[in-house]
């Protein structure tokens, strides 16, 4: 969170033209109140964009729209080359090429964390246990606890469940990772071992969307920051423009209510 | 405290009695004790007076000597020259009769009407609120009287179903509906059903190796084998097959009018099944309402996590909200089961033959032990009641959820 | 930052773009009955069957309410004018409603005094029941309520329940002078009072019996469905005060008395309501000295509040658990003693929270009355099944008497739970 220099490793990542994710005008109610309003964006492969915006702006609705957590009602979605519709096959194609971290973790407390780690991989990706474990232990291990394997998540800090949460959906090997405020519900000591666990996972070229409000880590790794606001797109740059040289006023004001103190 | 107090030792004062806390809470304990002891002597000494003065005593001998009264649903062998204690035990087993059929009928009721209010169905869920609250609202005494009265008020008497020209039928041939109960046909073992009997155990236990099987596959390959299907025709499938390569040993004795009443087939009395529907239906609609509330209470994010893994719907409730929810289900649901068993009680207001209605009933009006009936009586409810909980109590302990 | 490339280009809007009303198929009726009623097959199917259901029900229920006959002297009138129509004999309601609200032997000039007392018991829970729309101190009502309600209800010489009331009020001023230094004294001084006033009171009252008198009614004449709130309302309060001490002895560090209330909590548990009604109505007289004979409804009310003070504790220890651990050390470290942080900070949340809890069990209570017309008490069941169904006029009609017996309980027991409800969604709020 205090550094300000981009790792070095960050800077050689090449973002490439295939398209990993296409948003075109898409629109979202609900009910009568329009949440999302005429959404374009288009994400490469091996991009890291920073959302922010202040609260019911539509940031977490927009990215729960892209792995059909919600539905919208009017545009197009296409990730990875399928198309977004209600389609089982297409939304189950698409869930398990995205992986997603939720605010409030929500892992399993009913299941270890091995077992939170294998579920999916057994039941969807239909991998023999066996491998599954195996896999789920080396992101374990990258997550850093690999010793905490068999407690259940009841067990853990705030920090730690996070860490598990990310090598949960990393166990699916998605190419696409969502983040809805991962860090806005943990205490300030367990936030630089959740954004350290995200830096690593963009230093290996993950293609990432996130929600966050950590403007030390939006400049660091991000190579965009999409400002919204009423359900719109409001201003979107570099990081280092999007800091330096905000040009619309909202932007500014967002900035400076946020980096004011 | 103790270090506070320590000093003081040995120099004691009436005073501390109720000042030092060392001494305090004994005094407290010790008037608790005494004044117990008071009121029980008081009742006792009561009791004494009062059996004295009617020339009574207490004594169980009456449990021993014959009971004279006939009971009209008897699960083991009984007649009015059979003892009270053999009344009593006739009564049990007639409570636990119809306890057991009300706690699996309420339970499948109750799941359904709970699942069915979470429906996406606004007309389902309306219906299902309806039920709920008509029911968990109206005094379940008055269900069992509705149902009774259903029973035997507007079915026909078996004689409605005599004659050429009858006004009433046998449904589908099998079964009657009369207002002396339900006559349903009863199998009759020929040679060679133990040997049916047999097979189907042997493709349950099979089902459950199916079962095993799949989840060992699942997790060695992970190949999904289909289990319901197969799982359906085993269940099904070699006993019937068993059944009719034997020459079809296991019969169906079928109800038959005689004289003015069916005979043969089995009788299901009005009010077993005025107590057992009203106290399912009745219970049904709390066990829905803990149904509702045991999968509400599993948070939305768990099902949006599963869902962003790839999870499918009936996945994701087998795997992820169902053993979550039954942890918060199981406990409540429980005690809805001790519920019927003591509701069952109310078998005395249709004259089913609980033990409520022979120990508490005839055996208490004709020998006029009152005291060591009902005593007796409470005892049984109590030794269900406490052994129940004591099982849940160990249940609770081995499933929570553990804890930092 | 030039290794960013040409599609990453900043874009600002310039131009707030408007909130538009959502696409017709996706609002309105149409997107409602598309997703409540018509959302893929097995939903549409779920409907129909939900329909067929449906009318199954009112194409029975419909006609016997709009063919019902309210105007007859018996059941035969009734089904000569029904002739087949399949309608209701409410006459039946219509010709014997007295009874069943007021039992046959109330006597019939003076149903105006239950009546009112029925009026008078909303005017006396509503402060105690919405307690922020109405000031504290119109408890006085609540307070006076149960003498006046005896004094409608059971008749007598007004200077009775006047005694007792002021007894009463003797007893909490004494008490509450006192309880300040001790709450032993407070309690003790207060019981002393009231006592005093009582047997001073009992000269009075026994010089002047006729003293605005109401026409005296026996507690054996109480019956329908007046006896189930009598019995309702009377368990209920009864059974709170005794909940909270039997709820406090169960969570009290002393063995024995711990114990006690433990073994009474779960035996009253354990057992059915019935078997309780059955001590009532034979065993009870036995443990009684020898020549005291008293009331069945008096022994019945002693045997109900027993129970629903079992099952009262039961809720109000569930409170005192859910109160966080520095409650109580709080209490402990301003230097309140036991009592005091009991009366002062424990109870008044713990029983906050216990409310809906409360009344779930006098919901389930007040239905459990009609379980005394299994030992012959003539509530409103046992006047149906007994006197009413027995008779030569009425000998058949069970829908319409048990249809209207359940109709009033569901009156009652859903008012009281939808309170519940919206309480529980009040103190939801209030917490946060």
């Amino acid at each position: 969170m205090t550094m300000t220099e981009t790792p070095p490793t960050l800077k050689k990542l090449q973002v490439s033209d295939e398209v990993a994710i296409s948003i075109e005008n898409m629109n979202k109610w609900y009910g009568t109140f329009h949440v999302l309003r005429d959404i374009d964006l288009t994400v490469y492969r091996g991009e890291r964009i920073v959302i922010c915006g202040p609260s019911g702006s539509g940031k977490s609705t927009l990215i729960r729209c892209i792995n059909a957590l919600e539905e919208h009602q009017a545009g197009k979605i296409t990730v990875d080359g399928t198309v977004l519709s209600s389609d089982l096959k297409n939304i189950d194609k698409i869930r398990s090429e995205v992986g997603m971290c939720f605010q409030h973790f929500n892992l399993f407390p009913h299941l270890t964390i091995l077992e939170n780690c294998t579920l999916a991989p057994i039941w969807v990706r239909k991998t023999p246990k066996k491998e599954a474990e195996e896999t789920a232990m080396h992101f374990l291990k990258k997550v850093k606890i690999p010793e905490q394997a068999d407690k259940y998540p009841g067990q853990l800090s705030g920090g730690q469940q996070q860490r598990v949460a990310i090598a949960r959906s990393l166990c699916m090997r998605p190419r696409i990772m969502l983040f809805d405020e991962p860090t806005s519900a943990l205490d300030p000591e367990m936030i630089a071992e959740v954004l350290d666990t995200m830096i690593e996972l963009a230093e290996e070229g993950m293609t990432m969307l996130c929600v966050t409000h950590e403007m030390g880590f939006a400049r660091k790794v991000a190579n965009r920051v999409i400002f919204m606001d009423q359900g719109q797109i409001v201003e979107q740059n570099e990081p280092e423009e999007f800091f330096n040289n905000p040009k619309s006023e909202r932007t500014q004001l967002f900035l400076s209510q946020i980096l004011g103190h | 405290m103790s270090t506070l107090t320590d000093p003081q030792q040995g120099s004691f004062r009436l005073s501390m009695l109720l000042s030092d806390t060392r001494y305090r809470s004994y005094t407290f304990q010790f008037i608790a004790l005494v004044a117990l002891i008071v009121a029980m002597a008081f009742l006792g000494l009561n009791l004494v007076r009062n059996l004295a003065a009617q020339g009574l005593d207490i004594s169980y001998d009456f449990l021993s000597s014959a009971s004279g009264y006939d009971i009209n649903q008897r699960p083991i062998e009984y007649d009015s020259q059979s003892t009270h204690l053999r009344a009593a035990v006739v009564g049990i087993l007639n409570t636990l009769i119809v306890a057991v059929l009300a706690c699996v009928t309420a339970t499948i009721i109750g799941v359904f009407a709970g699942v069915m209010r979470l429906s996406n169905n606004w007309l389902v869920r309306k219906i299902m609120a309806v039920y709920v609250e008509a029911f968990r609202n109206v005094p379940v005494l008055i269900w069992i009287l509705i149902i009774f009265s259903i029973m035997t008020v507007s079915l026909p008497a078996p004689s409605a179903f005599r004659g050429e020209t009858p006004t009433s039928t046998m449904f589908l041939d099998t079964v009657a509906f009369t207002n002396r109960g339900v006559y349903i046909p009863a199998p009759v073992m020929g040679p060679g059903a133990w040997i049916v009997i047999l097979t189907f155990v042997a493709s349950i236990l099979g089902i459950f190796a199916l079962r095993k099987y799949a989840m060992k596959t699942l997790f060695d390959t992970g190949r999904i084998v289909p289990t319901f299907w197969p799982s359906v025709a085993l269940f099904f499938l070699p006993t019937l097959l068993v059944h009719f390569i034997l020459g079809r040993p296991i019969g169906l004795e079928y109800p038959e009018l005689r004289g003015f009443n069916f005979q043969d087939g089995i009788q299901i009395r009005g009010s077993l099944i005025a107590l057992w529907f009203a106290l399912a239906i009745y219970t049904g609609a709390f066990i829905a309402e803990n149904v509702r509330a045991g999968i509400q209470a599993i948070s939305k994010g768990q099902t949006e996590a599963a869902g962003a893994l790839g999870l499918r719907p009936n996945r994701i409730m087998s795997l992820v909200i169902l053993p979550q929810a039954l942890r918060v289900i199981i406990p409540p649901l429980v005690s809805q089961y001790l519920n019927i068993t003591k509701n069952s009680s109310l078998a005395i207001a249709v004259g089913y033959m609980d033990v409520t209605g022979t120990l508490g009933g005839i055996t208490l009006n004709q020998t006029g032990r009152a005291i060591e009936s009902v005593l007796l009586l409470m005892l049984f409810y109590l030794v269900i009641s406490l052994s129940i909980s004591t099982i849940m109590n160990i249940y609770n302990n081995s499933v929570k959820l553990k804890e930092r | 930052m030039s290794d960013m490339h040409s599609h990453s280009v900043g874009f600002v809007r310039d131009s707030v773009i408007p909130p538009a009303p959502p696409p017709a198929l996706e609002s309105g009726i149409v997107k409602w009955m598309r997703t409540n009623l018509f959302a893929g097959w097995s939903n549409t199917l779920l409907t129909l069957v939900a329909l067929y259901a449906l009318y199954l029900v009112l194409s029975v229920l419909v006609p016997w309410i709009t063919n019902g006959v309210w105007n007859a002297s018996n059941i035969r009138e009734c089904r000569e004018i029904m002739q087949g129509s399949g309608g209701g004999c409410f006459a039946v309601i219509a010709d014997r409603w007295q009874q069943l609200i007021f039992g046959f032997q109330y006597p019939e000039e003076s149903y105006w005094r239950p009546s009112l007392a029925f009026i008078l018991l909303f005017i006396a829970v509503a402060p105690l029941l919405f307690s922020k729309i109405f000031p504290r101190n119109l408890l006085i009502l609540t307070a006076v309520y149960p003498f006046l309600a005896f004094y409608l209800i059971w008749g007598g010489s007004i200077l009775i329940p006047i005694m007792a009331m002021v007894g009463f009020g003797a007893g909490y001023l004494v008490y509450s002078k006192l309880v300040t230094n001790s709450f032993a004294a407070g309690f003790f001084g207060g019981v002393a009072a009231a006592v005093v006033v009582w047997y001073l009171g009992g000269f009075i009252t026994g010089a002047m019996p006729g003293f605005l008198a109401l026409e005296p009614v026996a507690s054996r004449d109480m019956g329908g469905f007046m006896l189930n709130m009598i019995l309702g309302v009377i368990c209920v309060s009864l059974s709170l005060p005794f909940g909270i001490l039997l709820a406090l002895g169960r969570q009290s560090d002393l063995p024995v008395v711990k114990g006690i209330c433990v073994v009474f909590i779960e035996f009253v548990r354990g057992v059915p309501l019935i078997t309780l009604l059955f001590v009532a109505n034979v065993v009870l007289a036995y443990f009684l000295p020898p020549g005291t004979s008293f009331d069945l409804i008096l022994r019945v009310i002693i045997m109900i509040t027993l129970f629903a003070s079992a099952y009262i504790a039961e809720v109000i220890r569930g409170g005192l658990a859910a109160l966080p651990k520095g409650q109580y050390e709080a209490a402990n470290s301003l230097g309140l003693d036991y009592t005091q942080s009991m009366r002062l900070i424990i109870l008044p949340q713990a029983l906050k929270i216990s409310i809906p809890g409360i009344v779930n069990v006098a919901v389930g209570l007040f239905k459990d009355t009609t379980l005394v017309s299994v030992i012959s008490m003539f509530d409103i069941v046992g006047l149906i099944r007994g006197p009413i169904l027995a008779s030569t006029d009425w000998n058949g009609v069970y829908w319409e008497l048990f249809g209207f017996a359940a109709l009033l309980f569901f009156i009652v027991c859903y008012g009281i739970s939808q309170y519940s409800q919206w309480l529980e969604r009040q103190l939801a709020t209030d917490h946060r």
